[in-house]
């Protein structure tokens, strides 16, 4: 068996007094699409923040493409260098709720600014690569607007391509249609749907959209109290889950 | 000595001020930004410093600042002319109000902006200058636009380190003819009218960042 891209090995993160990770472990090979389910404050969208470097863990064993986050002489909350945590956000990208676009910038340099700034990419080819990616979430036509002439879904897919643009072997989802209207959902999906095929392209998925989530996804994971309750292959996790707050947990959203 | 013969030393006074409202205006937003990006480091002595340059000059008097440096420090040996004095007290009473405007404006920028920024890997210096900085100055141009006229009106205060601006040129006159009156009113309007070509000067830089920066804000497609 080849070593997982992401493998959390008894990590534990607080906050203050709060334990939101609780001793978990969680392993996820390279090319998997993995969906985290749960209720609010399970610690689901904390895996995907830590994972980020947006936040720091207090105890246990990271890594992710090999590199572990925690260096042994790191110093500060992140027990890291910002060389070291840069290394490591160079294999991950991530898409936020709230789609956070630079709203100063045009939709093309929201997506041309980090390749050409981070990764030293010749203008001209960043803004193929990014009239390329444009196209690909159907949007070529808005690439001079600026995020607040876009809807909420237009602006998300945007991200997602910002996110693309700089070529993350992990891509993580942060609730990633939560804030949109309903009817601007699905353009979203739509687009995740495409990245899913994907076949190197690691995929962590926080949603509350089950159906997508049971379509799209190779394991499905639930979460409760900071701690992986159950997860599973979805066919399998949503016809027929085993443990009895995993059913009570369906039966609400699915009902609810 | 009719009212149009005021006009003389008054215009030559409005002169002194004008430049050294000028001066100050300028170095005192250069040390706002140096001061207020440093009151937002992550490095305490770096905080610290600009926290204590920032205290100190909000927390004492103007006329007391222009005494000190410039009857006080020479007598340490460090001595400027009182034009220079009065600049330089100027920009960093200024400096020290202005800091806490760009702290504040880029503390206004949400946390979000910053997390996306982190995301894409982009360095602390980058998400300053070309993620907060534009979206937060901005905000500022209002504040600073109001500590421009502060400042302007300040300036009366350096007449009494003996620099001939125009309340100074106002007191002379008042001293010579008594007219009261009419001198006062006059510099009264001379300051106002400064004080106007301050405000437009400020609105048009304002507009132009908005124009450079511009990004509607309402939301439509």
């Amino acid at each position: 068996m080849t070593t997982p891209i992401i493998r959390f090995q008894d990590v534990t993160k607080r906050f203050g007094a709060l334990t939101v990770l609780d001793d978990f472990n969680f392993d996820v090979r390279q090319g998997e699409k993995v969906t985290l389910i749960g209720p609010s404050g399970s610690g689901k969208s904390t895996v995907l923040r830590i994972l980020m470097t947006l936040e720091p863990f207090q105890e246990g064993n990271l890594e992710l493409a090999g590199l572990s986050y925690h260096e042994p002489q790191g110093r500060g909350e992140f027990k890291a260098s910002e060389k070291h945590l840069h290394r490591i956000r160079s294999n991950v990208g991530m898409v936020f709720q709230s789609f956070n676009l630079f709203p100063h910038m045009s939709v093309l340099r929201n997506i041309v600014e980090a390749p050409v700034a981070v990764l030293k990419m010749k203008r001209d080819e960043a803004e193929g690569r990014a009239v390329e990616l444009l196209r690909m979430v159907g949007l070529l036509d808005k690439k001079d607007h600026y995020p607040s002439q876009l809807s909420g879904g237009q602006q998300q897919r945007v991200a997602i391509a910002r996110a693309l643009a700089m070529r993350p072997r992990v891509l993580l989802f942060d609730e990633p249609t939560s804030a949109l209207d309903p009817q601007l959902v699905g353009e979203v999906l739509g687009v995740i749907r495409g990245l899913a095929h994907e076949h190197d392209l690691t995929m962590l998925l926080v949603t509350h959209e089950m159906r997508f989530a049971r379509e799209v996804s190779d394991r499905v994971c639930f979460f409760d109290k900071g701690r992986i309750v159950e997860q599973g292959e979805p066919e399998r996790f949503f016809s027929n889950p085993e443990q009895p707050r995993t059913r009570e947990f369906l039966s609400s959203v699915l009902n609810g | 000595m009719t009212w149009s013969q005021y006009l003389v030393p008054l215009l030559k006074g409005a002169q002194i001020t004008v430049m050294i409202s000028l001066a100050s205006i300028v170095l005192g937003a250069i040390i706002a930004f140096v001061a207020g990006i440093a009151r937002t480091s992550a490095n305490p002595v770096i905080s610290g410093i600009a926290f204590t340059y920032v205290v100190l000059f909000r927390g004492t008097p103007l006329l007391v600042q222009l005494f000190w440096f410039y009857y006080a420090l020479p007598l340490v040996g460090v001595s400027f002319d009182p034009i220079t004095t009065g600049i330089m007290v100027l920009s960093l009473l200024t400096g020290a109000f202005g800091a806490e405007v760009v702290r504040g404006a880029l503390l206004a920028v949400p946390p979000q902006q910053h997390e996306a920024a982190r995301a894409l890997n982009f360095s602390k210096s980058y998400t300053l200058w070309h993620i907060s900085m534009p979206q937060a100055i901005i905000e500022m141009m209002p504040a600073f636009g109001n500590l421009a006229v502060q400042n302007l009106k300040d300036t009366a205060l350096v007449s009494l380190i003996s620099i001939a601006d125009l309340t100074f040129q106002a007191q002379s006159l008042r001293n010579i003819t008594l007219d009261s009156a009419t001198v006062y009113t006059l510099t009264l309007l001379g300051y106002f009218i400064i004080a106007l070509c301050l405000m437009v000067i400020m609105r048009l830089i304002e507009m132009k960042l908005r124009r450079g920066a511009a990004f509607p804000r309402s939301a439509h497609s």
